[in-house]
Parts: C-alpha cells; sequence; structure tokens
C-alpha cells in the first residue's frame, strides 16, 4: 500500500518505510493528540458522572414537576382541552374525582393528595385545606354526578380560579418556579405580575448577595494590595517569612476561622471586651456585630483574603523595579509613577483576584449560615433552605440555576482575561 | 541590620519614649506590649531609605508599613486567638480576668478531655476505656470518619489528577482550554448546588448516607486542586528529557516512572496534600449526603457551633490549626525542592 501512494506521488519526501513523511506525521500527530485525551478520559468521565450529571439533573428539577400530573393522571390529560370559560364539565370532575379516591387508596409515596396540595400551594397559597379536606370527604361521592357532588363537599370548588390553576399546575414542564425565584407569579387570570410584596425576597437576596460580595471583594482588594505589594518588594528571605502569615489562615480550617470570628466579634467577645476596657463603650452598651451582616462581610473577608494576596503577589513578583526608579528619574512624582507605571502593570493580578473572589463569594454558604443570623445570609443559604427545610425543591433548583448562570458567566470571564493555567497556590 | 540601627537612632529613642508612656498611662503589661508591636514591627522592616529622601517619604513608608502590620495582625490574630481560649477552665468564649493575670488556675486542659469522654459510656472507668473511647466517643468517631474519608478520596483524586494533569500539558492536547475549564469547574460552581446536585442524584443511585457518596463527593472536590498543583510542575518541564530517556532505550512505563515521576512528585504531594485538607474541611457536602453514621469533625463542629457552643469546639479547632501548621510546612518545603529541581529557584 506504502508503494501505491509512492507511485501517486512521486515527489512526496518519503520515511524509512516509505510512507510520505506528511501523512506519517499526520498519524503520528493523531496518534499523540489520542493518548493525550485517553489520559484525561478517565476523569472527565469521573467528573460527568459525580458532577455534571447531578446538576444537570437537578437543573432539570427547575422547570420539570410532575407531582399534580402524578396524583392526578386522567385529569391532567383532559383538563388541557377545557377553554377556561366558566366551570369545566362533567368529564373533567368525573376524572378528578376517580383520580382522587385513587390517590386516597394507593397512598403510594410522592402520588398522594399532600403532594398535590403542596404543589397547588405554591401557586394558589391558601388552597391546601381545600384539597386535604377534599381527600377525606372524596370516598363518600360514590356515583355522579361529579359535578354537583363535589361542589357539595366544599363550595370552594365553585371558584373557576382553581380549576384555570390545576390545569397550569398539571403540565409536568412549567416555568412557575423560575417565575416565583424572580418574585413573579401568574394573576387569577394567568397573566404574569409580581408577587405580592411579602413574597418579594428573592430579587432582593439576589440584590443582596451581589451587593456584599462587592464589598466583601472590595474589601479584600484594598487589604491585599499593600501587603502583596509589601510581600513583593521585600527581600526573599523575610518575605517567605511574612508569606506563612497569608498561607496559614489559607490553610486553616473554614470552620475554624468562623469559629474564631466568633469568639471575637461576639457581645461578650474580646473586641467588645477590650472597647469596654478602654471606656470606648459602656458595659451595657456593647455593639453587636455578628450573627448581621457585619459578621457576615468581616469574616468572609478574612477568609477570601488569601485567594486575593496570592494572585496579586505572583504578578507584582514579576514588575522590575527599574521601571519606577526609571519614572522618577525622569521627574515623576512618587504618586505619579506609581499611579501612571506600577499600578497598570498590577491589573492582570487585579483581574485574577477580584473575579476570584467574587465568584467564590457569591456562593458562599458555611460562614453566611454561622454568623449571618437573619440579614446576613447569601442566597446559596435560601437554596439550602428549599432544598433541606421547606422540600420547595423545584424553587430551590430554580434558585441555583439562576446562581448558577451568574457564576458561569464570570467563570467564563475569568477564562478570557486571565486564563484558567495561571490558576495556582502559593 | 547595622545600617538600619544607625539610620534609625533617633526612631527608636521616640519609640521606647512612646512605649514608657503608654505603659505609665495604661499601667498594663499586655496594652503596652500589643502597642510596642503594633508601632515597633514597622520600623524592624523598615528599608534603608536613600539619603535623599525627604521627611516626608519616610514618614508615608512608616505609615505604609504600620498599615500592613494590622492587615497581618488582622490576618493571624483569629487563628491565634483561638488557642489560650481553648485552655480556657471557665465554659465561656472569652479571656477571664485570670487567664489575663496568668493565674494558673485558670487554665485547664478539660476541653480537651472532654474531646475524648463526649459520648464515653463511662468516662472513669479503667477497664476497656480504650475500646470505649474508640467506639463511643462522638469526636473520635467524626475523626475516625474524617480520616477515612479524606484518605480515599485524595487517593482517588490524585491518581485521577495526576494522570489528567499529564494528558493537559501534552502540547498535542485536543480542546485543553475546555477540558481544564470543566476539570477546574468544581472549584468554582458554589457548593450548595453541587451538594444539592448530588443529593438528588445520589438519592436515586442508592448513595446517599453512605461512605462511598460522601468519598465521591469529595474526590470531585478534590480533583481541581491536583490538576493545578501537578500542571504547574509540569510547566517548564524539559520535554527532551523524555526523549533522552527514550533515545537511551528506556519504554514509556521506565521513561514515566524514572524520569517523569520523580519530576512531578513533588506537585502530585502538594496536590494530593491539598486535596485531603480539602476533605478534611469539608462540611456543606457532608451536610447534605451524610447521615449520623459518617459524621465528620466539620460536621460535628458545625452542628456544636449552631447548637451547643462549647470550647471543647475551640480545642479541636487549636488540634486542626496544629495540622494545618504541619501540612503548610510539608508544602513549602515540597515546593521549594521542586523549584530547585527545575532550576527555577537558586539552591
Amino acid at each position: 500500500m506504502s508503494e501505491v501512494s509512492a507511485q501517486q506521488n512521486p515527489n512526496a519526501i518519503l520515511s524509512d518505510d516509505g510512507v510520505p513523511l506528511k501523512q506519517k506525521l499526520a498519524r503520528t500527530t493523531r496518534t499523540l493528540k489520542w493518548r493525550a485525551f485517553l489520559l484525561t478520559l478517565p476523569l472527565v468521565l469521573f467528573l460527568f458522572i459525580s458532577f455534571v450529571l447531578p446538576i444537570g439533573q437537578m437543573l432539570l428539577r427547575s422547570v420539570h414537576n410532575p407531582s399534580a400530573s402524578n396524583v392526578l393522571p386522567q385529569f391532567a390529560e383532559i383538563i388541557q382541552d377545557w377553554d377556561e370559560q366558566g366551570l369545566p364539565d362533567e368529564a373533567v370532575f368525573a376524572a378528578f374525582v376517580d383520580d382522587m379516591q385513587t390517590a386516597k387508596k394507593n397512598r403510594e409515596i410522592g402520588k398522594t393528595i399532600g403532594n398535590l396540595a403542596t404543589r397547588m400551594n405554591y401557586e394558589m397559597p391558601g388552597t391546601r385545606s381545600l384539597f386535604t379536606s377534599t381527600g377525606r370527604k372524596v370516598n363518600k361521592i360514590k356515583a355522579g354526578p361529579y359535578k354537583e357532588a363535589l361542589l357539595k363537599t366544599n363550595k370552594k370548588w365553585d371558584n373557576p380560579v382553581i380549576w384555570r390553576t390545576l390545569k397550569r399546575v398539571s403540565r409536568d414542564y412549567t416555568p412557575a418556579f423560575y417565575l416565583a425565584a424572580l418574585d413573579r407569579k401568574y394573576d387569577d387570570d394567568g397573566n404574569i405580575v409580581r408577587a405580592d410584596e411579602l413574597y418579594q425576597i428573592y430579587v432582593s437576596n439576589f440584590g443582596k448577595t451581589l451587593g456584599m460580595s462587592v464589598v466583601i471583594t472590595f474589601f479584600c482588594f484594598i487589604l491585599a494590595f499593600p501587603v502583596a505589594y509589601l510581600l513583593s518588594t521585600l527581600p526573599m528571605r523575610t518575605s517567605n517569612l511574612l508569606m506563612i502569615l497569608v498561607l496559614l489562615p489559607f490553610w486553616t480550617s473554614l470552620l475554624v476561622r468562623t469559629t474564631a470570628w466568633i469568639a471575637i466579634l461576639q457581645t461578650e467577645g474580646i473586641i467588645n471586651d477590650i472597647l469596654v476596657y478602654l471606656g470606648v463603650v459602656a458595659d451595657d452598651g456593647r455593639i453587636q456585630m455578628i450573627y448581621n451582616q457585619t459578621g457576615t462581610i468581616i469574616s468572609m473577608v478574612h477568609i477570601l483574603l488569601p485567594f486575593m494576596i496570592l494572585p496579586l503577589y505572583s504578578v507584582m513578583k514579576t514588575i522590575s523595579p527599574s521601571y519606577m526608579r526609571a519614572a522618577r528619574s525622569m521627574g515623576g512624582t512618587p504618586f505619579n509613577a506609581f499611579r501612571r507605571i506600577y499600578f497598570p502593570q498590577t491589573l492582570p493580578g487585579i483581574a485574577a483576584g477580584t473575579l476570584l473572589v467574587f465568584i467564590l463569594s457569591i456562593g458562599f454558604y458555611i460562614t453566611p449560615a454561622l454568623v449571618g443570623g437573619e440579614d446576613g445570609i447569601l442566597i446559596s443559604n435560601l437554596i439550602a433552605y428549599h432544598i433541606q427545610k421547606s422540600l420547595n425543591w423545584s424553587l430551590g433548583a430554580a434558585l441555583g440555576a439562576i446562581l448558577l448562570v451568574v457564576i458561569l458567566v464570570l467563570y467564563w470571564l475569568y477564562n478570557k482575561l486571565v486564563g484558567i493555567e495561571k490558576l495556582s497556590f502559593g | 541590620m547595622k545600617n538600619i540601627f544607625s539610620n534609625m537612632k533617633t526612631h527608636n529613642l521616640i519609640f521606647l519614649a512612646a512605649c514608657v508612656l503608654v505603659l505609665l498611662i495604661s499601667r498594663s503589661v499586655f496594652a503596652t506590649l500589643a502597642f510596642a508591636f503594633l508601632f515597633g514591627a514597622p520600623l524592624f522592616f523598615m528599608s534603608e531609605l536613600p539619603a535623599y529622601a525627604s521627611t516626608g517619604e519616610r514618614i508615608w513608608q512608616y505609615t505604609y508599613l504600620t498599615l500592613c502590620t494590622f492587615i497581618f495582625v488582622f490576618l493571624i490574630t483569629p487563628i491565634l486567638v483561638i488557642v489560650p481560649l481553648s485552655f480556657n477552665v471557665e465554659p465561656y468564649f472569652t479571656f477571664t480576668d485570670g487567664m489575663l493575670s496568668l493565674d494558673p488556675d485558670a487554665f485547664s486542659t478539660r476541653w480537651y478531655k472532654d474531646i475524648f469522654y463526649n459520648g464515653m459510656a463511662a468516662p472513669n472507668a479503667t477497664e476497656g476505656w480504650w475500646a470505649d473511647m474508640w467506639n463511643n466517643a462522638q469526636w473520635i468517631r467524626a475523626t475516625r470518619n474524617s480520616f477515612f474519608i479524606a484518605l480515599c478520596s485524595t487517593f482517588l483524586a490524585t491518581t485521577l489528577g495526576t494522570l489528567a494533569a499529564l494528558g493537559l500539558s501534552q502540547p498535542n492536547m485536543p480542546y485543553r482550554n475546555l477540558i481544564t475549564s470543566l476539570l477546574i469547574s468544581p472549584m468554582i460552581v458554589p457548593l450548595v448546588i453541587m451538594a444539592t446536585g448530588m443529593f438528588f442524584f445520589y438519592s436515586d443511585v442508592g448513595l446517599a448516607k453512605t461512605y462511598l457518596g460522601v468519598i465521591l463527593a469529595h474526590t470531585t472536590l478534590g480533583v481541581p486542586f491536583v490538576i493545578i498543583t501537578v500542571t504547574a510542575t509540569l510547566t517548564g518541564f524539559d520535554r527532551s528529557l523524555i526523549r533522552a530517556s527514550q533515545g537511551m532505550g528506556a519504554n514509556g512505563w521506565a521513561t514515566f516512572r524514572k524520569v517523569i515521576m520523580p519530576l512531578i512528585l513533588p506537585g502530585m504531594i502538594s496536590g494530593a496534600l491539598f486535596a485531603f485538607i480539602t476533605s478534611l474541611d469539608e462540611v456543606v457536602a457532608v451536610l447534605f449526603l451524610a447521615d449520623v453514621e459518617q459524621r465528620t469533625i466539620p460536621r460535628q463542629m458545625f452542628s456544636g457551633i449552631r447548637e451547643q457552643i462549647s470550647p471543647t469546639i475551640l480545642a479541636v479547632a487549636t488540634i486542626l490549626v496544629m495540622i494545618s501548621i504541619g501540612l503548610l510546612t510539608v508544602v513549602e518545603l515540597l515546593r521549594r525542592r521542586s523549584e530547585r529541581l527545575r532550576g527555577l529557584a537558586p539552591a
């Protein structure tokens, strides 16, 4: 075969086994490519199963919620043909009563009337008792007309809004949880409107999370810049020694540092004790510095500070001091030389540090949960609340999806501006 | 050194006078020591300024160094403060008057003993004490869980991560940027989102509330650290070494074992240590995925801080700080060794 190809193009340079060099090189390159890829394959597969797939499944949960059609399978199908005028007709009522009776008889986990009532209650607060009480009485209905019989168990079934909502809820795929996550809801006519003032908590919490992350990133930058500059200009021996003061917090357990801040900031804590001792505040006027936003910000700045210092330091280390000397010798004042010569060269480090700290602080959970009190909690804490306590999983997933999109945009930005390969520790 | 002193003589005199003044006013050794440290450390680090430096510049440099001192104090105080507090005889998180006057009665190791006693059936029994402690003490149980989970996940993360880093650093790697971004992303994606996804998925496949589930979650979290550290040792890796070894007749495995492995070993070990400490410190995945059976040290601390705050947590925290110091030392030594081996830094 090699002879054939050699005959086809007599001018081609051949390798020692007679194959054209170009072809051989392409083949070798392909082998090397595959070898490189195969080395990463086990980890890629592992992460796909343990990380990408679970997150994807969670995202699906934010739009896919079949708890209504699980309980009312026949009803869910035929209600979709209803024109939403007045009350649905007898066949729909018959399907509804039949499905309710089946659900009551089977009591399957995840397919009970209680599940349906919870799902309805998300979209129409206050309807839970209607469903549970009907669930108790539904077995008394032996024969039709089902519409009349159902209305007799509870007069509220006369309300067309309930049936319109039930029709919406019976669809398996719904944007309702994203609407809820953005403080929106359907009104009685099925239009999207703002939620009642009392329920408008998510948009403001997203805003608060972003705002607090900006504040935390800003303070980290203000504190990290002088320290990184000092470390990069000191002689190696001294700076290595001082670096320990930065790296030790970095290596210390998050919970240990949070505990330490509780000991320092609480009303009976060290700072308040010192202030009382110095007579700055009275013994009964101790300052509340923890279990609120202040506590969250102080401890998170401390926890994230090394993530700002290290990238800044690694960039500043590469800036030659002769630039500054040149600027000074040409008559620049110290401030001008710093502003126009030194500072612009640190921008890559600033981009890396601020983006990293901002990304990490948006998704923080542990510290706000422990020292945040009521108003210091971030969006992660609300997600965890819906997953673990209120069990409104779809809403938790929708909030998580929005957070994830924000993070991924920032991650993409980091990749563009800084480059993922620049990430390093110490 | 000599230069600094001759330069600073007048400043030192001013500084000493200030310290004496503080001692006279506050009548407290602690306050004076704190003052001496906060305002004396900058003097120590002040470099010799050129002779033409104006007084303004000197004042600015001193101010700047004072600022840096305060930032370093901010960084390190929280970690240092828990050590003496963990020896408090009272069940509080504050310094008592006795502790401040260094009264030996105000200190005790009772919270360290509590680490063992908490949960034991008969803490005062002599017979079977060790078995009782090993099986029943809550913190010991948590420690066993933590180390078991951390060791398993570190092993997995290091193996998978090193392989992948070797692939990523090949010059012919296709889609390098995309795959690197994917492999690093567990560090970027908020823990709550990851833990939520895993909670649902692992519940479906029966991995929730098992050791394996927690180990897999921690492996996922540890992988980015291994990738980053091993890739860092591979940048500037002289590829002609591989060719040289092949030219001398070594096969692929021998080349890896004798040439590549020794050079990336420091990176592998520090990556492994990062993965280990990440797992040892991780609590969100444990909160979502683990049962009482799999309680780890951070999980125990988390509920301790939330429910019944006692200085036992500070005693555990002090031990954890000691572990961190040990790991940090190892990583620093490795980093320097690796830089020396690769000729990046002077010996």
